[in-house]
């Protein structure tokens, strides 16, 4: 069943008529041609399609385009101003935190995410007391969503850390 | 995925009555689990009625020292507050022990209370399940299903049914006496969290008491005042469900049980609520032995199957560890 809406993309507004059944995800890359985000596993389970939706980090296979509103969504590439690439971007690149890079946008975007939510001091099962320190076993818990095939893990850990240690959340 | 038509509604009693007029209808809250379940053809709804913007994303103060919480709070706001992790750590870690942080981000109180198993026959729809597609048999309990319940199962019959429920947060609820807040077509009501969830009965279709049309639209949990904490054991180290868990909360008075809270996850159709154990635990001296004969109290009514009958030590041990930090931490 079609209907109208606006999709607001990394600061961008697009009019689209879409079926009520297109996923945030597909509208994305097969109307917007943003393929930023990856279909991997397409049941919320893998990370790949991970984007922000008002800064928060979210699995777009699982969210109904019809539902997103106003909302902002931001794409990995979306995580880069006036091309120059994130924080994120330049580490995973340093780090040399992907193999095949499928997984890449999902996981920069979680970590963007992830970042955030630990500097407003939200708690996580690894410690859910005291003042945020983003070890490399936080690291790993408040990026248990994202999956790596390649199993780059030994180097997205240490990419992601080192962005959390220049925001000051990881000591 | 069947086709569907899409509303939002300007208010509850308005979304109420648009689900009451389609029996085929379904309320959507942050899809996580929905919108999963239909891509698998497992639920077929041919309306949403989307109600994230219409109940309350806040967490309020109640006048006891308890919480209300509306039905819209993502999960992982949940977690955060202040007041939860100060008042029911239970519910916190309940919570962080659950999902993803994105599924979290977009999952809601409602939703989780109302999210489906995750029985791997419930969701495939090749194979038979009776609260998929009732009289259809159980395959589960016939092929592998190390993971599905080992009390108040239905194990013959057309109700036959294994599964478990996979919320963590429900179990900290049942624990906690939480009462949900209920709109439906013949006005308000609270269901306490004792009487969401159902066992499978004959009729392992339903996994709650809820009728068609009734929307959930906060949650109060009541002042607790002793300590609590949330414990899983799942297969991986994140973002699995649990084999078994276990909420509780203990006051422990010159090393005597005085009130005692405990629920388990993992090991049935609904939150258990282990009342056996905690009636065998009052008055009982906080220790290892009290607790020990207590879980086995309460786990006299299993009913292992071929492949999870190492979830009755292991609930068991979880039980008995759990309280016994809990009553140290009170010394």
């Amino acid at each position: 069943m079609d209907t109208e809406i606006t999709l607001r993309v990394d600061g961008a507004a697009h009019p689209l008529t879409v079926d009520t059944r297109t996923t945030l995800l597909d509208a994305l890359r097969e109307r917007l041609r943003n393929t930023s985000p990856k279909k991997g596993c397409d049941h919320g389970q893998c990370g790949a399609c991970t984007v922000l939706l008002d800064g928060r980090r979210v699995n777009s296979c699982l969210v109904l385009a019809v539902t997103v509103g106003d909302a902002e969504v931001t794409t990995s590439d979306g995580l880069a101003t006036d091309d120059r690439p994130h924080a994120l971007h330049r580490s995973f690149v340093e780090h040399d935190a992907f193999q095949c890079g499928y997984c890449t946008p999902g996981q920069v975007c979680s970590a963007a995410g992830m970042l955030a939510e630990a500097r407003a001091g939200w708690p996580s099962a690894v410690s859910d007391d005291g003042e945020i320190d983003l070890t490399d076993a936080e690291i790993r818990e408040r990026m248990s969503g994202n999956l790596c095939r390649c199993a780059a893990y030994a180097n997205i850990v240490p990419a992601v850390a080192a962005v959390a240690a220049d925001e000051g959340v990881r000591r | 995925m069947r086709e569907f038509r899409y509303e939002r509604a300007d208010d509850v009693d308005g979304a109420v009555a648009l689900l009451a007029g389609n029996p085929s209808g379904a309320f959507l809250g942050g899809g996580t689990n929905l919108v999963d379940l239909m891509k698998l053809g497992v639920a077929t709804p041919d309306l949403l009625v989307d109600v994230r913007e219409l109940t309350s994303a806040e967490v309020t103060d109640l006048p006891d020292g308890g919480l209300r919480i509306g039905a819209a709070v993502p999960n992982a706001d949940l977690a955060a507050d202040a007041r939860v992790r100060e008042r029911f750590p239970v519910l916190s870690q309940a919570l962080l022990a659950g999902a993803s942080g994105q599924l979290r981000n977009r999952a809601t109180t409602g939703g989780n209370l109302l999210q489906r198993t995750r029985c791997g026959y419930f969701t495939d729809i090749t194979v038979p399940c009776n609260k998929r597609e009732p009289g259809s048999g159980c395959g589960a309990l016939g092929g592998p299903h190390r993971n599905h319940a080992i009390l108040g199962q239905t194990l013959e019959g057309p109700g036959t049914c294994i599964a478990t429920h996979p919320s963590d947060m429900a179990v900290a609820l049942a624990a906690l006496d939480a009462v949900v807040r209920v709109t439906g077509p013949d006005g308000e009501r609270e269901v306490p969290m004792a009487d969401l969830h159902r066992l499978p009965g004959d009729d392992p279709s339903r996994d709650t008491t809820l009728r068609h049309g009734e929307l959930i639209t906060a949650v109060d949990a009541p002042a607790l005042g002793f300590p609590s904490r949330y414990r899983k054991v799942r297969d991986r180290a994140s973002f699995a469900f649990a084999l078994v868990s276990v909420a509780a909360a203990v006051r422990v008075d010159d090393g005597v049980v005085a009130d005692v809270r405990l629920a388990l996850g993992g090991v049935a159709h609904k939150p258990w609520r282990a009342r056996v154990a905690e009636d065998a635990l009052r008055g009982q001296p906080a220790t290892e032995a009290a607790f020990t004969a207590a879980a086995d109290a309460e786990l006299a009514a299993v009913a292992p199957l071929r492949d999870n009958g190492f979830k009755v030590p292991l609930a068991r041990n979880l039980v008995v560890r759990t309280l016994l930090d809990l009553a140290e931490g009170s010394r």
